[in-house]
């Protein structure tokens, strides 16, 4: 064979191999996407955010480098309290590595509790009113990448958590806390406590005490391992509230 | 055969070996054990994701550096040195010297995965023993369960079976990249044209999954862009399907049979990108 032919037939073999591959690969594609080991392809709205070069560098398979580097730069900007800088990176780092936890779990804790207690304590602004709001903007924040990062990962319990956490301590809105706690204890890997907390925050909602009373019961009639001194409490004031019958009590009247 | 592809392996190691390409594990050394005392100021969930992230993501590049740098000079080196005149002159086939010169590459790229791997394990293990001491010590006042559940969070964050799984793929990536330069090399009539074309194949082989998704569901596309995208498709690698690292550095398991089914297709791409350069350079005229 010459080597003309040779070329002819070797760029035939490589395109046969091509199309012999697409199905493999695309069935390759969808089993690591449904193992979340592929991310969605880069928007070009991150090459203005990132730069030529990390966005060169993110698009060649970097994407988790490029991320930590941004990381450490977040984390500069966080020692001269740069919030709005911060907030922007935070974007950037959760856009590259959707799938980290501590990506968005910091992120919304830098701008729900940092962030939002320097805007409050802002000397360079007089107006209550005004730190007020820019307070409760960066929890709205914080709350806003937990959210996206439960959104990109459904299956993990943490984040959940996490939101329940920020919408007791900070946004006071109970009944989403109870029902973001109630859905990591829920998920695979979730540790006891976070199903007690759940409890907890529903026996602070007006109208649900039974429904709290019959979740910290079950808390209750697992072992003695989960009566914890609260959970006694709670459940000792529901009875109370609710009128349980003495003999059906879970905590003798006599503990009060 | 065995026997002649292994004395040309061992010749080309050694011949790459003397280009002191080992240096830049001195620098992956450098990197991570430098940014592991940098990240010790961060909390451990930090500093254990980013050193896996700069950790793995130099080990893809530097791999991949290697794997294309030296396959590059492979053949263009032995023909301009005329080495490659003596050893075709002695009863080894041409194929045969190919699949030595691979193998010369395959070994030397996976001793350099190794090499850096090994770096990275002590690094995470005693960062890991460190914080685990440090928290024993501070969190000692609390009860023994909660003490145990933290330490388990950290040895958790720390060890990590998939970063093996993760190393894994990087070296077939890099034996994929490996492979395909000494295709490109057979038929290419510079060392500076090899490597480029190969760089340029490695960053169009990450935008291929995307080509050939746009050009499987048609959409709004031209017939010249279509044309485009499924030579993009159907010539360059999918390299996207060997980056498993962005997933690992964040816990996410590599399923067994998602392993198996990446590494099979990176054994086929080396097979295939062989057996192309066996053919090419079986007429090449020297």
């Amino acid at each position: 064979m010459n080597r003309t032919a040779t070329r002819i037939a070797v760029a035939a073999g490589l395109i046969v191999f091509g199309l012999a591959r697409l199905p493999i690969e695309r069935s390759l594609e969808t089993a690591q996407k449904t193992a979340f080991l592929r991310a969605e392809p880069l928007n070009l709205g991150l090459r203005d955010q990132l730069g030529q070069l990390s966005y060169a560098a993110a698009l060649s398979g970097f994407r988790s480098l490029v991320a930590a580097f941004l990381w450490i730069e977040a984390h500069t900007a966080w020692e001269q309290t740069a919030w709005g800088r911060m907030a922007g990176l935070f974007r950037t780092v959760t856009s590259l590595q959707p799938r980290s936890l501590v990506y968005w779990d910091l992120s919304s804790w830098h701008m729900a509790w940092n962030a939002a207690i320097a805007a409050y304590q802002n000397p360079k602004e007089p107006s209550e009113f005004l730190r007020r709001r820019a307070e409760r903007e960066y929890h709205l924040l914080g709350k806003e990448f937990l959210e996206q990062g439960i959104a990109n990962n459904p299956e993990r319990y943490l984040l959940h958590e996490r939101l329940g956490v920020l919408l007791r301590d900070k946004l006071s809105d109970h009944l989403g806390a109870a029902e973001a706690f109630e859905k990591a204890a829920s998920m695979e890997g979730a540790p006891p406590y976070v199903k007690r907390l759940g409890a907890y925050e529903l026996a602070t909602v007006e109208g649900r005490e039974q429904e709290a009373y019959d979740k910290l019961k079950s808390i209750y009639d697992l072992g003695p391992d989960e009566r914890k001194p609260r959970v006694l409490s709670l459940l000792h004031e529901l009875e109370q509230k609710l009128n349980i019958p003495a003999e059906q009590r879970h905590v003798p009247v006599d503990t009060e | 055969m065995i026997r002649r592809i292994s004395a040309i392996a061992a010749v080309t190691w050694t011949e790459l070996v003397r280009l002191k390409v080992f240096y830049f594990i001195i620098i992956f050394a450098l990197l991570v054990i430098g940014n592991s005392f940098f990240l010790a100021r961060f909390s451990f969930e930090e500093e254990f994701q980013m050193l896996k992230d700069i950790a793995l993501g130099a080990m893809s590049i530097f791999s991949a550096l290697l794997a294309i740098l030296a396959s590059a000079t492979l053949l263009p080196k032995d023909i301009e040195d005329r080495t490659i005149y003596t050893i075709l002159a002695k009863p080894v086939s041409r194929f045969e010297y190919l699949l030595g010169k691979l193998a010369g590459v395959f070994s030397l790229v996976a001793f350099a995965v190794f090499l850096m791997g090994a770096v990275f394990a002590v690094v995470l293990v005693l960062r890991t023993q460190i914080v685990l001491h440090s928290t024993s010590v501070e969190l000692a006042a609390l009860p023994a369960a909660e003490l145990q559940a933290a330490l388990q969070k950290i040895r958790d964050a720390g060890h990590d079976p998939s970063l093996l799984a993760a190393g894994l793929v990087i070296l077939f990536k890099a034996w994929l990249l490996a492979a395909m330069t000494v295709f490109i090399s057979t038929f290419a009539t510079s060392t500076i044209f090899t490597t480029i074309t190969a760089f340029a194949a490695y960053f169009i082989g990450h935008l291929q999954a995307t080509a050939r998704e746009y050009w499987m569901a048609g959409g709004d596309v031209g017939p010249a862009a279509k044309i485009i995208l499924a030579l993009v498709a159907l010539v360059f690698p999918d390299l996207q399907a060997f980056n498993l690292v962005d997933g690992v550095v964040t816990g996410t398991p590599i399923p067994p049979e998602v392993l198996f089914k990446t590494v099979a297709l990176g054994c086929g791409y080396i097979a295939v990108y062989t057996a192309l350069a066996a053919a090419v350079f079986q007429t090449r005229e020297l």
